[in-house]
């Protein structure tokens, strides 16, 4: 039973190393003078974090980016641990789903509210994303109206909006009150109204400001002069320890987008199908911030390897560790049916929550990135190879069992000479669906900005480029047979043929 | 001492010497409680009252692995691991005693040679083997430490009844050229009396008679006992 004691004391050491390695490497990466840039998963996001990221490169910082994070929570909490250094918010949304408040606060106003968090808002980039009422342009111009205000006399308008904005506070319900409208609205599809419009079923709708398909239909967005919606000016949001000499790179780009530039760049990406780089470096070489255009060939083959290679770092580092205690906790627990049954149920629990929900239950606990997305993935590794060892340690013959035992081997020789590996093909079964599990899963830890495959299947998601899913997603399958391939090797290497017989083809 | 599984009485209560150094045959039908009594010797069974003494001494539970590796021991069906050769079967607990291969492979050839082995099976598989080879070498692996004390269970049941013939040859002149104290479990009275100097006839649990083969063959003092000495003459 010593030496039995010891092996675990051996096991639960590496298992430590492992975690103090992996630890001094975050740290370690932390204290390099890199920015880490993060954005939120829309287009216009993404954009405005590459357009910064490709500032501070050009003014000499490292950036390291975090793009794509599944909203403004996850980037508010990260940004609040420190994980990253920036993301682009909106003076609306701080407001509301930061402060918790309301109207058109100006961002001195939020400023003095963020202060206590130790967060601040840098100056405004210019324009302001709000919703607005978008008009054909060739109609605007016939019936010569710019602002809403002049929609008054404009009845045998056909208006189509949302309907979200139609049953917001801050939507119709409000708009029609201050400007006193008396059109009714029919409710339309968001994603149907630039079709309906540019068709000439419907006349007007509701959109955002700097919408880049709103350069594609040649629509306008008619002035709010009576300042209805609330404001949604972009700019950097950061801690308030941020040195100055950074905070003033940044603060290059204060008052420099405009609703329409900004309109054009969404158009760039969404309308043209360009890259983030691409239309954010020719921008910039446009304004004069930075004096070369960067050249985006290789950029493609470089992302891939980065990319896999942190897909196979967080599912190896994640099923090593999955090895370890799971093997650990099956041969502790198999002799009693009750603990096996517990320890089961309770890694089948964990397999149940579903991976996106498990992913931002890690963001309180270890904040965002590598070592929470890696933590997650773990868990899900327990399950298999747990489930595994258990039932390939229960159905080993009985005879063979009482053998072992009557043959005088001890506890921990029973198990090395003979109960491990009689028990390995099943065990190797369950190391191998684990493996397979945690390079499907690992693409959702983009979400938390852990990087991997799964970076270009959400930005592909949020702009609606297959080709860019397929960018994650080929990859991430081609992976998937290459470690059913690894472990049919390690099978061969490690298993008799003729141990294997009569096994089911896993 | 006795044993119980529950509510199930195995062995309600035995008192039971065996004599050293001959081979005695504990015989009895299935439900005789005869494997249990073997296990209950090397402790795979504990009693729930009463105590086993081998050599005058008692078993000590805390010293079991030491104590077994005295204890040679074969199965019906050998048991034989499947992910080890022969050769690796038969050698483990030497390798683990600490032997050197020298040593091991000379005690293996001796082996061989009483069982009528062929070494061309040493690195094969028991998976490749007859019935009747897994099970000498089985016999190899217990006799292996040269263990003064041999526990069989029922190791020629499962063999077709030439194959048995031989192996039981074999036996005999293993068991003249090494002499230990054996306990052998068998259901078949014409086994026991071919092989033991000693038997045991066990029913539920009791002993219904004991003494050498003679006295036993001589004087069956049941019913019970009669009618399996009358299916050994039948056959």
């Amino acid at each position: 039973m010593k030496r039995f004691l010891s092996l675990f004391s051996y096991l639960a050491l590496t298992c430590t190393l492992l975690f103090a390695a992996l630890f001094t490497a975050h740290v370690a990466q932390a204290e390099q003078k890199t920015v880490v840039v993060a954005s939120k998963n829309f287009t216009e996001n993404y954009l405005l974090a590459e357009i910064y990221s490709q500032v501070l490169e050009a003014n000499g910082y490292e950036v390291n980016r975090k793009f794509g994070l599944g909203g403004t929570l996850v980037c508010y909490e990260a940004l609040l641990s420190s994980e990253i250094d920036l993301y682009v918010e909106y003076t609306g949304t701080v407001a509301q789903a930061i402060l918790k408040g309301s109207g058109s606060p100006s961002v001195a106003e939020l400023n003095s509210q963020l202060d206590p968090l130790g967060l601040r808002l840098l100056d405004s980039i210019g324009f302001n994303n709000t919703y607005a009422i978008a008009i054909k342009q060739a109609l605007a111009e016939q019936l010569g109206i710019s602002k809403v205000s002049e929609l008054n006399s404009q009845t045998q308008l056909n208006m189509a909006f949302s309907l979200e904005f139609m049953n917001r506070e801050d939507g119709w319900p409000g708009l029609q009150q201050t400007y006193g409208l008396n059109q009714s609205p029919s409710g339309i599809e968001h994603g149907l109204a630039y079709q309906a419009i540019a068709e000439g079923k419907i006349d007007l709708t509701d959109a955002y400001s700097t919408d880049g398909d709103l350069e594609r239909y040649q629509l306008i967005t008619l002035t709010d002069d009576l300042g209805y919606f609330p404001e949604y000016l972009a700019a950097p949001l950061v801690r308030t320890n941020m040195d100055d000499e950074l905070a003033n790179v940044l603060n290059l780009l204060a008052g420099k987008i405009d609703e329409a530039t900004m309109r054009r760049l969404n158009g760039e990406v969404v309308v043209n199908d360009r890259t983030f780089a691409e239309v954010a470096s020719e921008y910039l070489f446009e304004v004069g911030l930075v004096s070369t255009q960067t050249d985006q060939s290789d950029v493609i083959w470089d992302r891939l390897l980065k990319n896999t290679v942190t897909h196979l770092q967080l599912t190896s580092i994640a099923l090593l560790l999955g090895c370890v205690v799971g093997l650990m906790l099956g041969i502790l627990v198999y002799r009693s049916r009750a603990v096996s049954r517990v320890v089961l149920y309770i890694a089948g629990l964990m397999q149940t929550i579903p991976s996106i929900a498990l992913l931002a239950l890690m963001i309180p606990l270890f904040g965002i990135g590598f070592v929470p997305a890696m933590i997650a993935l773990f868990l899900y590794s327990i399950l298999p190879i747990l489930r595994n060892t258990i039932t390939a340690l229960l159905t080993i013959d009985p005879v063979l069992q009482r053998v072992a035992a009557a043959i005088g081997l001890t506890q921990s020789q029973q198990l090395r000479y003979v109960l491990l590996p009689l028990a390995l093909p099943n065990i190797l079964a369950g190391i191998k669906t684990a493996a397979v599990i945690s390079i499907g899963t690992a693409t959702l830890a983009a979400f938390i900005g852990a990087g991997g495959l799964g970076e270009p299947i959400v930005t592909g998601l949020a702009l609606n480029d297959t080709q860019l899913i397929l960018q994650g997603a080929i990859p991430a399958a081609i992976l998937a047979i290459l470690v059913e391939l690894l472990f049919e090797g390690i099978e061969r290497l490690l298993v008799k043929p003729h141990m294997l017989s009569g096994t089911l083809p896993n | 001492m006795g044993k119980a599984y529950g509510d199930h009485t195995v062995i309600p209560e035995l008192d039971l010497e065996l004599p050293e150094l001959v081979t005695t045959a504990i015989v009895g039908e299935s439900g005789s409680g005869k494997s249990t009594l073997l296990q209950l010797i090397n402790g795979l069974v504990r009693p729930d009252q009463g105590e086993v003494r081998i050599g005058g001494v008692s078993l000590d539970y805390e010293q079991l692995a030491t104590i077994r590796r005295r204890i040679g021991y074969a199965v019906q069906g050998a048991g034989l691991f499947p992910h080890l050769t022969v050769q690796e079967n038969a050698s483990l607990i030497a390798k683990l005693e600490g032997w050197d291969i020298d040593k091991i492979t000379e005690r293996l050839q001796e082996l061989f040679k009483l069982l009528d082995l062929d070494d061309e099976f040493l690195d094969r598989y028991p998976t490749s083997l007859s019935g009747g080879q897994q099970q000498r070498v089985s016999l190899c692996r217990a006799m292996m430490l040269n263990p003064p004390l041999m526990l069989l269970d029922e190791p020629f049941s499962a063999l077709d009844p030439i194959t048995r013939r031989g192996i039981h040859e074999e036996f005999i002149r293993l068991q003249s050229a090494e002499s230990r104290t054996t306990i052998l479990v068998t259901h078949d009275m014409t086994e026991a009396i071919k092989l033991a100097q000693n038997i045991v006839i066990l029913q539920t649990g009791n002993i219904v008679q004991q003494g050498s083969v003679q006295e036993v063959r001589d004087n069956p003092d049941s019913d019970y006992v009669k009618s399996l000495l009358m299916l050994t003459e039948a056959s």
